[in-house]
């Protein structure tokens, strides 16, 4: 046993990278996903709309932590191969942005008037550009502070890769613990650590949700 | 490629049922606790003595703005501090109520806030009796507006209870590690559980979606 120290601190911190890491390649790959499901949600075909719907649906009734088995425990037992574990919780966290934020984009697409859409149709101009140039311009407004919350989600979500043992924040906390036996110490570092990244996101949701509803 | 086997879960059946029923009473207990402390906080908030007002404000913001996984385990390690010894179902209780409660408060809050103060008046002008409006005019519209929240609410702390595993808290997602310890077919458990979690997830947005029809069915103004 011994006492908290600049270690522990040089740890926390150095893990908090690989927390800023996750987040980073979720969005990476979670966001095309998730416009990808935001345009299938609200295409003109109703059969691809329900399909997605009903996906979605689904998927958001899987807790991420089982996402998180799923894809470090589940998945390579099946498969019978080897599956690092920045790739499988990275599968993880991106499947879970992709479904969410989908969820998220769709709703400002929907937003947007159908006048909108008759409008750009009438220009003659393509379904893509219909989309591209007239409509989500607006449904970014929308959607933004409601994007920018989840962020916060994600980042707080990260905290659950610390259970497959990937050495992000969480992990770092808990191995810190286990080495000091100061566990509310520990903990409460690591709490302020994600309080410090996440509020000053929540305020700035907040500000943009004043800023873009207040133009409307 | 492995091949599925299903068979040996099967014999875990009753550690599963009793899985799910502690995960039930986990969100169960959570979200009257939450619904409570939310109440309070929400009324609070709006006429309260400042410094108590700042310090729910505190509360909401911390629970808000960190990972409930730190919440539980904060939770866990806190009481031992002071001598009393929790039981990892009633630390998971309390975290998870303070959890729905951060959130519920701002809930209610938006709630009591989407009632102008004209439809009030336009109660008493009616003639309605000071509780006549308190139940006719704001608390039912109230209601009305915050129940889709509230039910949304309500599913995420169902799946997050998943986190109480983490203390060791015997509901579903424990089950189905000590499952896997046991047979070692990871994907086969993983698969089934996250499966049990969808089903419990569409049934209760079913009963919701059912409950809001009938209770909340008077025209809109819309």
């Amino acid at each position: 046993m011994r006492q908290f120290s600049m270690i522990d601190l040089v740890a926390l911190t150095t893990a908090l990278q690989y927390t800023v890491l996750l987040v980073v390649l979720a969005l990476a790959f979670g966001s095309p996903l998730a416009l990808f499901l935001a345009l299938l949600r609200t295409t003109q075909s109703t059969i691809l709309r329900l399909f997605t719907a009903f996906v979605l649906q689904l998927v958001q009734g899987i807790p991420l932590l089982a996402l998180l088995m799923f894809f470090y425990f589940g998945l390579p037992v099946f498969l019978g191969v080897q599956i690092p574990p920045l790739v499988a919780v990275t599968v993880a966290f991106t499947i879970y942005t992709a479904v969410f934020l989908g969820e998220i984009w769709r709703g400002g697409i929907e937003a947007v008037k159908q006048t909108q859409w008759e409008a750009a149709a009438s220009l003659g101009i393509s379904r893509w550009q219909q989309f591209r140039y007239v409509i989500a311009p607006q449904a970014m407004k929308i959607a933004l502070p409601a994007t920018v919350g989840f962020l916060v989600q994600l980042i707080k979500g990260t905290s659950l890769a610390a259970v497959v043992g990937f050495v992000e924040l969480t992990r770092a906390g808990q191995l810190a613990s286990a080495a000091t036996f100061q566990p509310l110490l520990i903990y409460s570092v690591v709490a302020a650590i994600y309080f410090a990244i996440c509020f000053p996101l929540t305020l700035w949701s907040r500000k943009l949700e004043a800023v873009l509803n207040g133009s409307r | 490629m492995g091949n599925l086997n299903f068979r040996p879960l099967w014999r875990y059946q009753d550690a599963i049922i009793e899985g799910i029923v502690t995960t039930l009473w986990l969100t169960v207990i959570a979200t009257l606790a939450g619904l409570v402390i939310g109440t309070i906080c929400a009324l609070v908030l709006r006429k309260g003595p400042k410094p108590v007002r700042y310090l729910i404000y505190t509360y909401i913001e911390i629970i808000r703005n960190t990972p409930p996984i730190i919440q539980i385990f904060i939770v866990f390690f806190v009481f031992p501090g002071f001598g009393v010894r929790l039981d990892p179902f009633p630390a998971a209780s309390i975290a998870l109520s303070l959890y729905f409660g951060a959130y519920a408060s701002e809930i209610i809050r938006s709630g009591l806030d989407s009632i102008p103060r004209s439809q009030v008046e336009a109660g008493h002008c009616l003639g309605l009796s000071g509780p006549q409006v308190f139940f006719h005019v704001v608390l039912a519209p109230a209601l009305r507006n915050i129940y889709p929240s509230i039910t949304s609410q309500f599913v995420l702390v169902l799946l997050g209870t998943s986190i109480a595993s983490q203390i060791s808290t015997e509901e579903l997602f424990h089950t189905a590690g000590f499952i896997d310890s046991r047979t070692f077919r990871s994907f086969e458990v993983y698969a089934l559980v996250a499966l049990i979690y969808v089903l419990l997830v569409t049934a209760f947005r079913l009963l919701f979606a059912l409950i809001g029809k009938l209770a909340f069915r008077w025209p809109t103004r819309r």
